[in-house]
């Protein structure tokens, strides 16, 4: 049989065939199928418009309001509105709202809603997260979310896969974060259009899967349809506890098939910054000398972790920021918000001068929560710094980890850690 | 199809914040998507776009956001149809399935200034600029994606799949 990828062999498990090829189109068996505020609304006019009476599986089909909520205005209201009102019309087991609600694609895994092996689709572009998992996992549109949540599978044109593979040990204060944007400035953002990011080598194996997360999240913005990591002892420290089904663990053949190769060594990767107005405008934080800023925000699908927050309460201990400057920090859930409590990190944010922000994508998207005004720069520790990403069209975002977030936050300019921390 | 209308020209990487901000999106209905379409790349596009034209644009038209709100609102400002070098994944799939006619072409955004009046056959894929007299052909669409189209898009495949 012909060797395959992970990806390949998820694709062709769910398809119900013994193997796979990039370019040929399939069905593939939907294990989760997600929206949110924003598209979910779109979905479910289109499944009642296709006169739909229920979704395929109430345990499969996840709602999660967390771009515009707490509810941000009228409209954002009714938005959740029609969420609220089909999760309880159809039983969805899935639903959170109020005070249960988290970023998305940080809850679904830590509530262990997705597992290794599945394929979900999300109509949400970081979607993509879930490969951190050993998960095909890819963002679609409302209208195949309606499809899916109706009929439980989906078509997919199976990708080709680009493999990376890192060697070497990580600098200080490099975290999966800086993997990705390094990879994202050297490919560019269409550098892996259509195809799926497999990541590997030694230090990935080391990676944390709050770091794991982080790398895989921004594989979109290389414009690849996924991203993966095989799976191994940390992914089942991970999953164990939390895993609502069984789960399997794939890996790509030795002999499987790329349609490119990259190699990094990280001893030459640094903290990396992505510049306005595109995740590809990386440099070193070290390159960028008195860029001078308004605001940070520490959260989002990307670096709102539990991880994320301890190392920017390490390096804000004992500090306080510029009375200009507007920090936020964002726990990405309940679950991450709690621990961050226990642990003392809020005492060290409130200390600083941080504002402390329930659980949203909020200002990530320009949502609310954290709005800038023209002119205005903001270091933030998401994934995109498209124009007027974050607020006024005349704002800008430089994208970091959240070590380089919590040093520039200090300095009131883009920093490097050890500016502030040995 | 056959669409006849002035050509709107952009850059590469036109994402689907410029193309609709997420400030918006706190309403998913078209009309009101319209209105604020392109607003950050061209504030003037919106208000001064009319009924059959035609966006041209470089490499990864539509990349970001998986936001199907994007060719909603470039559908209902009136655009007929977008001539791109190349687009991200999501906003393919999204056009495709709600309807949105799009065309792939090396050639067309080079040649073409804004203004210029183009016509587009989107079955045949050839495509004309009456404005300088040049004649290119787009890249097939491939066949599955033509049978989703001949389907009315993809619910209704499903519809008749039943």
């Amino acid at each position: 049989m012909r060797p395959m990828t992970i990806t390949e062999k998820i694709l062709a498990k769910h398809a119900g065939v013994k193997s796979v090829t990039p370019g040929e189109l399939i069905n593939a068996k939907i294990d989760i199928a997600l929206g949110n505020d924003i598209t979910a609304p779109i979905a479910i006019r289109e499944f009642k418009k296709a006169g739909a009476k229920k979704v395929f599986n109430k345990n499969k089909v996840v709602l999660v309001p967390d771009h515009f909520t707490p509810n941000k205005d009228i409209k954002s209201a009714e938005q959740v509105k029609i969420l609220r009102e089909f999760a309880q019309e159809q039983k969805l087991t899935y639903f959170f709202d109020g005070g249960e609600v988290g970023v998305e694609h940080a809850l679904l895994p830590e509530k262990g809603i997705v597992v290794p092996g599945d394929v979900v689709i999300g109509a949400d572009s970081h979607t993509c997260t879930y490969g951190a998992l050993g998960a095909f996992s890819t963002g679609v549109g409302s209208t195949d979310l309606a499809a899916a949540m109706i009929t439980g599978e989906l078509w997919f044109k199976v990708p080709e896969s680009m493999k990376f593979v890192f060697s070497g040990k990580l600098n200080k204060w490099v975290s999966g974060k800086d993997l990705i944007l390094h990879v994202i400035g050297d490919v560019g953002v269409d550098g892996a259009l259509y195809r799926s990011m497999e990541f590997t080598g030694k230090p990935i194996e080391k990676l944390s899967m709050d770091s794991r997360m982080a790398m895989c999240n921004m594989a979109i913005e290389a414009g690849a349809k996924s991203g993966i990591i095989a799976p191994d002892a940390i992914t089942q420290e991970y999953m164990h506890k939390r895993a609502q089904r069984p789960y399997k663990f794939y890996e790509s053949d030795k002999d499987a098939v790329y349609a490119e190769v990259r190699e990094y060594d990280c001893a030459k990767i640094e903290p990396t910054v992505a510049c306005p107005h595109l995740p590809e405008n990386t440099k070193k934080v070290s390159e960028l000398k008195n860029i001078t800023i308004d605001q940070v925000i520490i959260g989002s699908c990307t670096n709102g972790r539990l991880e994320d927050l301890k190392v920017a309460a390490k390096i804000l201990k004992g500090h306080k920021v510029p009375k200009h400057l507007r920090l936020i920090v964002i726990p990405a859930t309940p679950f991450i918000y709690n621990e961050a409590m226990k642990l003392g990190y809020f005492d060290i944010f409130l200390k600083a001068g941080a504002l402390i922000s329930p659980p949203t994508c909020g200002p990530c998207l320009g949502g609310h929560m954290g709005i800038l005004a023209a002119g205005e720069r903001s270091v933030a520790t998401t994934n995109r710094n498209f124009v007027g990403r974050m607020g006024d069209p005349k704002s800008e975002v430089y994208l970091t980890n959240p070590a380089v977030a919590a040093a520039s936050a200090i300095k009131g300019r883009i920093a490097h850690p050890d500016e502030v921390s040995k | 199809m056959k669409f006849k209308g002035r050509a709107w020209k952009y850059g590469a990487d036109i994402d689907t914040d410029k193309i609709i901000p997420a400030r918006y999106l706190n309403t998913s209905d078209p009309k009101e998507l319209a209105k604020h379409c392109m607003e950050d790349e061209d504030a003037s596009f919106a208000s001064k776009v009319a009924p059959g034209d035609i966006i041209v644009a470089d490499k990864n038209f539509g990349c970001g956001s998986s936001r199907e709100h994007a060719p909603i609102a470039i559908k209902a400002a009136g655009v007929a149809c977008v001539i791109a070098k190349s687009y991200a994944r999501i906003f393919y799939r999204n056009s495709f399935n709600m309807g949105l006619s799009i065309l792939e072409s090396d050639e067309v955004h080079g040649a073409t200034d804004s203004g210029d009046v183009l016509e587009v056959d989107t079955d045949s894929g050839e495509i004309k600029n009456l404005t300088k007299n040049l004649r290119f052909a787009a890249r097939p669409v491939p066949p599955f994606m033509q049978e989703l189209i001949k389907a009315g898009g993809l619910m209704e495949s499903i519809k008749k799949r039943g």
